[in-house]
């Protein structure tokens, strides 16, 4: 049977009129029924253009996916059509964004927008569909969920509001769960409330998800798996134990490295990484990271390392990693 | 803050439509208070200004009246009251005021506001046809280049609509008058309903239509030019917000999500702009009242001008402001119905 989200080689290409950049290139990623896989990075290595693109929602101009595959159960969607594509989201993949306060429209009732995603993909009537969304509200966990339907977001925290997205995420039960920085807009204890309901979502429909994060702390708590993005490309997969106990690539370990650790002596300063990602216009020759790397040997600045395999389930990017 | 406080605790519930016009009227109440003394300011300025212009009505009457007689002139003096000191006579007129009398129009020897009242329906007709004109105009070519910004029609709605805020509402008026009334014979050269006639039923107001065509373009055009440049901006700023994404991502359609996310959103500036410019709207049928011999306040405005017939002036401005404050609440309530964040600080 065919997984819920295999992506193969997606390549995503800004076209600007400072030239083409290379956003996302050649991602490949499997996510099974069930399972969490984090995508994890710096800002602008191209987390939310994988997302944007396996929702088919990139901002075109300038962004265009140019190659590769997103097989969701499947199907391979790049080369739907728009029309297609309608029948899709919110009913095979649903997603949810970073800033809840800013993700609901502010002049429409949290009813209004609930019942919409269900009017648009069942058969639900009108007096159904309110009834379902009531539903749905209380699955998320909202207090006073009745009363929730008839306010404006406004009137909802910001832990309120990332429900209704997740309400309306989940409304027709998806296969595949695109979470973009779900929690990174949230006070931390309302992160947790919300993580823990992601998971118990998840467990009990079975979905597979796709969990877009930089911090680390959450993607211990959440994934199975680990997708290291830097500068577009992959550079490091494996599972959740595995990566926090020996990161191959220099770049994870960097990541981990720069994580504060709760009870750690206050004198130990975190370890940064130094620099900057580079922009995608101006990528090295050789691998991306080399300029940052304290691993760097002459063969990173030449040529860019491919993918391979050192152990079973793992996967990196780095001469470095491969010498060990 | 108080009023989340309120609702959360209070009991029984409010429910969501009776508090929101619990706030409506709240509003209403806070802007009716805060008109009296804008009023008041309305009323001391227009009277002060009028006594700095030069001239009297007195002079003008006794001139053309050939009236020499000293003991005569001191008798209108006194009967019209302008032996007063500035500032009693302002009294007296603000005491008037607030019996709703507006004084005397010596030139038609009728009340201010019997002169005035005769010629409100037609200023009224114009303005709400003329902003209905705009609106409708406005929002529609807005919505339509936000949709196909950059294209070929995108660059067209701003042309014609760059020209129309460009032209002079007087110029506008008579170019119209001269293609549609000369040239092609169309619609009429000016005033508001054809002498001789129907007087009632369906063919006066037919008519009446007729005659108000070319004002209300001429008057609205320039509004509706305004309008949708605003709203063409407006969309294509609130399209970038993340809420419409969101819609996106539930599978609606890119015109689902035009029509039932962005453009309430995108209304609110239109809605702000239109209070602000209810003034200017008011004034501009001053100058296309006169172009299209429309007889409303604004010709009237016009001939006590130049009579020096100055109680019917300062009774058209005080009206004016009343209106313009009326209609600025209008505004606000309609703001507040579109956009729930709004709530009375």
């Amino acid at each position: 049977m065919a997984l819920p989200l295999e992506v193969h080689g997606l390549s995503t290409t800004l076209f600007t009129r400072r030239g083409e950049m290379k956003a996302v290139d050649g991602l490949s990623l499997s996510v099974g029924a069930g399972e969490t896989v984090a995508l994890v990075g710096e800002s602008g290595c191209g987390k939310s253009l994988s997302a944007l693109s396996i929702m088919r929602l990139l901002p075109d101009p300038p962004a265009r996916i140019v190659g590769g595959e997103i097989r969701l159960n499947g199907r391979d969607i790049v080369p739907l059509p728009e029309e297609g594509m309608l029948a899709i989201r919110g009913k095979e993949i649903g997603m949810i964004f970073q800033d809840p306060m800013s993700s609901l429209n502010p002049v429409a009732t949290v009813e209004k927008q609930i019942v919409e995603v269900l009017l648009a993909h069942t058969d639900l009537g009108r007096w159904q569909a309110r009834a379902r969304a009531h539903e749905l509200l209380e699955l998320v966990g909202m207090p006073d969920a009745a009363r929730r339907l008839d306010e404006y977001p406004h009137r909802l925290s910001g832990g309120m509001c990332q429900r209704v997205v997740i309400a309306m995420a989940i409304a027709c039960s998806p296969s595949v769960l695109i979470a973009d920085e779900p929690t990174t807009a949230l006070d931390v204890t309302v992160q947790a409330q919300v993580l823990a309901l992601l998971k118990k979502l998840q467990a009990d429909a079975g979905m597979a998800m796709v969990f877009i994060t930089h911090d680390l702390g959450v993607v211990a708590e959440t994934a199975d798996r680990v997708v290291v993005m830097y500068a577009g490309r992959k550079v490091e997969e494996a599972t959740v134990d595995d990566l926090f106990e020996m990161p191959l690539h220099p770049y994870t370990a960097g990541l981990i490295g720069a994580t504060p650790v709760p009870g750690a002596a206050r004198a130990e300063r975190l370890a940064d990484i130094p620099g900057m990602v580079p922009p995608l216009n101006a990528l090295p020759q050789g691998c991306a990271f080399a300029p940052r790397c304290p691993r760097v040997m002459e063969r990173c600045r030449q040529e860019r390392p491919e993918l391979t395999r050192p152990s079973q389930g793992r996967l990196v990017a780095c001469f470095a990693a491969e010498r060990g | 803050m108080a009023g989340e406080l309120a609702s959360s605790t209070a009991s029984p519930r409010i429910t969501r439509g009776s508090s929101r016009r619990v706030a409506a009227l709240r509003l209403l109440r806070r802007r009716l208070i805060q008109a009296v003394p804008l009023m008041l300011g309305v009323v001391v300025i227009n009277f002060v200004l009028i006594q700095l212009a030069p001239g009297s009505f007195l002079e003008l009457m006794t001139a053309e009246n050939q009236v020499s007689d000293p003991a005569t002139i001191a008798l209108l003096r006194k009967t019209y009251g302008l032996d007063d000191p500035v500032w009693l006579q302002l009294l007296k007129y603000i005491w008037a005021l607030m019996r709703f009398d507006f004084g005397f129009s010596y030139r038609q020897n009728i009340p201010v506001i019997d002169a005035i009242s005769v010629h409100l329906p037609a200023t009224l007709l114009l303005m709400i046809s003329s902003i209905t004109l705009a609106l409708a105009v406005g929002i529609a070519a807005g919505v339509v280049a936000s949709m196909k910004v950059r294209t070929v029609w995108d660059t067209l709605v701003s042309v014609v609509a760059m020209f129309f805020f460009a032209a002079p509402g007087f110029w506008l008026g008579i170019m119209l008058i001269v293609l549609f009334s000369v040239k092609l014979g169309w619609l009429p050269v000016g005033g508001m309903a054809t002498i001789g006639g129907a007087s009632s039923g369906f063919a006066a107001v037919l008519d009446i239509l007729h005659h108000l065509l070319l004002p209300t373009l001429a008057l609205g055009l320039f509004y509706a030019a305004v309008y949708t440049r605003v709203m063409r901006s407006s969309m294509l700023e609130v399209a970038q917000l993340d809420f419409v994404r969101t819609a996106r991502a539930k599978g609606l359609s890119r015109n689902r999500v035009t029509i039932s996310h962005v453009l309430r959103n995108a209304l609110l500036p239109v809605v702000t702009i239109l209070g602000v410019q209810m003034g200017t709207v008011l004034a501009g049928s001053v100058v296309i009242e006169s172009v299209f011999s429309w007889p409303g306040v604004g010709s009237l405005l016009f001939d006590s001008v130049s009579s020096r017939n100055y109680p019917v002036v300062l009774g058209i401005m005080v009206l004016g402001s009343l209106m313009v404050i009326a209609a600025n609440i209008a505004v606000d309530l309609v703001y507040m119905w579109l956009d729930p964040r709004i709530e009375i600080r």
